[in-house]
């Protein structure tokens, strides 16, 4: 194992993981994450940490993924490379396997056009790629970027993500295999809403034997509204929300229950789909959902580990 | 070339409205062909200042210059002749001529007339963009001559992010290419995609403006 995580134990037992995610509250407020976590224990295997998702200042990523623990509830602390250069990526580290946390996912992060400062400076000292390969020379070979020896590792299991809608497609496994190659260990896609392109894009990870390389995680959202898909589709790019998803949120006479039913079948297809290890269900600000979607899939109750 | 554009004129009403003797400075070189601070942008400009005071009645002297650039000594002499007695300088080049200015006269208050924006060129008549972002280590052999730390808004040596759609940025999909897209195409063209499949290690910064300001000592050329 090259973790403690729970995650790595469920997947390398070969069993089928869910993820959640966990957006920190805009505040300071631990009773949101009290809330949140309440939802998702023991429905899901390791809840993802949002790191000042949207460029949003939210509450301090290690802090939070402290207070899920305390909870009993298993973190995948996320950290972007837009906000943090190289010292402060490998001090935040430290500090997070210090707190006990055990799995991260590392993102090159929204870019802060997208959120409630704008006029900031963003950093981007690495990409994603390299800090996988940061946390992977930290963990394997116990040292710093720089070379300078740590005398107790971070013990990461390593996640990265990939946009199996955005462009170039046929570029999209090989970024994935760039990821493995820097030291990824798991894999958290974009939400799935195309199934037929993600099957697509799986078939060219495969043909790479990528699959059996790395876990890998399919994204899923619930839809709220065609309203809510409507603006994805439009306004988030590398989406690829089909029309025939906004039509069916649109004809339906409870878009919220419908929305919950694609993201079930969803889930179910690509359960099926062979290199799939498991799914992330990102029900952004609706984790109240999560438990339901859960059910309805089939994925409960989780396997316990030792 | 460097390319800027002058500020907005209100701004520059502001910040002349304390003087009524002043110089305005215009340089023959990069902003002049990217028409912001060249010898017909200091007749323009000049003549809307005058415009200006003169709905309010107060009284302007707006001496105009263009030197060939105003950042090499050389050529700023030129203007010592025209800057006696005036109470500021308004320098229509980029922000290098603007501090030779200020370092050739002690005495005077320069001040930009333009935004300094980047190191770019003209798409078409009328549009530059931004091509280089001197980092001062190149790796445009990598990158198809494509520079990402420029070209793509996080700088990713390791692109493309999920943002990347129709060949566009997600950041602003209308103005920004995808730079990551384009580095894709031609390298594909190139027949060199086994590059991109390669992982770039972070990058040195140090010998960017992260090392501190930057200086070039060319031994064989000092005097």
């Amino acid at each position: 194992m090259k973790s403690e995580s729970r995650l790595e134990k469920i997947l390398s037992a070969g069993k089928f993981a869910v993820t959640a995610e966990l957006g920190p509250p805009k505040s300071a407020d631990t009773a949101v994450i009290n809330k949140k976590a309440a939802y998702l224990k023991d429905v899901v295997d390791a809840v993802n940490v949002t790191d000042n998702q949207t460029a949003i200042v939210r509450m301090f990523i290690g802090a939070a993924c402290s207070l899920i623990i305390n909870l009993g509830l298993e973190p995948i602390l996320q950290m972007v490379c837009r906000d943090r250069n190289r010292i402060a990526m490998q001090s935040d580290i430290l500090g997070a396997s210090a707190l006990g946390i055990k799995n991260m996912l590392c993102l090159s992060g929204d870019h802060q056009k997208f959120g409630n400062h704008p006029q900031a400076k963003n950093v981007y000292d690495m990409d994603s790629v390299q800090l996988i390969g940061m946390v992977k020379k930290m963990r394997d070979e116990k040292k710093f970027f720089c070379g300078d020896e740590i005398k107790v590792e971070p013990r990461m299991f390593i996640g990265a993500a990939e946009n199996p809608f955005g462009d170039p497609f046929e570029f999209r496994a090989v970024r994935l295999e760039k990821k493995i190659n820097a030291g990824a260990d798991f894999f958290q896609t974009q939400a799935v809403f195309d199934i037929d392109k993600f099957e697509k894009w799986m078939e060219m990870v495969r043909a790479r034997g990528l699959h059996k390389k790395a876990y890998i995680l399919a994204g899923v959202v619930p839809l709220k509204s065609a309203k809510a898909a409507t603006y994805m589709k439009n306004e988030v790019a590398g989406i690829g929300m089909p029309d025939a998803v906004i039509e069916r949120l649109q004809k339906a006479a409870d878009a919220k229950e419908e929305g919950i039913k694609i993201c079930v079948e969803t889930i179910e297809r690509v359960k099926k789909i062979e290199g799939i290890s498991g799914v992330h269900i990102m029900a952004i600000e609706w984790e109240s959902m999560v438990p339901a979607i859960a059910e309805k899939a089939g994925l409960l109750p989780r396997p316990g580990v030792n | 070339m460097i390319v800027a554009e002058r500020k907005p004129m209100e701004e520059l009403l502001q910040m002349t409205a304390p003087f009524g003797k002043i110089l305005v400075a215009g340089c023959g070189a990069c902003v002049t062909v990217c028409m912001a601070g060249g010898e017909k942008e200091v007749e323009v400009l000049s003549s809307l200042l005058l415009i200006e005071r003169k709905k309010n009645g107060k009284e302007l002297e707006a001496r105009k210059h263009t030197v060939e650039r105003q950042c090499e000594p050389e050529f700023i002499k030129d203007l010592d002749p025209r800057a006696e007695g005036v109470e500021m300088i308004l320098s229509m080049a980029c922000g290098v001529g603007v501090q030779y200015l200020a370092e050739r006269y002690p005495k005077i208050p320069v001040y930009p007339a333009l935004n300094t924006k980047f190191m770019g060129g003209p798409v078409q008549q009328g549009i530059w963009t931004e091509k280089c972002g001197g980092c001062g280590n190149c790796i445009l052999s990598l990158t198809g001559g494509i520079c990402p730390i420029a070209r793509c808004s996080k700088s990713l040596l390791n692109g493309p992010c999920g943002g990347s759609e129709n060949g566009k940025c997600e950041v602003d999909p209308k103005n920004i290419d995808c730079a990551w897209q384009l580095i894709f195409d031609r390298m594909k063209n190139l027949g060199k995609l086994e590059i991109l499949a390669e992982i770039q290690p972070p990058k040195d910064w140090s010998y960017a403006r992260d090392g501190g300001p930057r200086k070039i000592v060319r031994e064989d050329a000092v005097l």
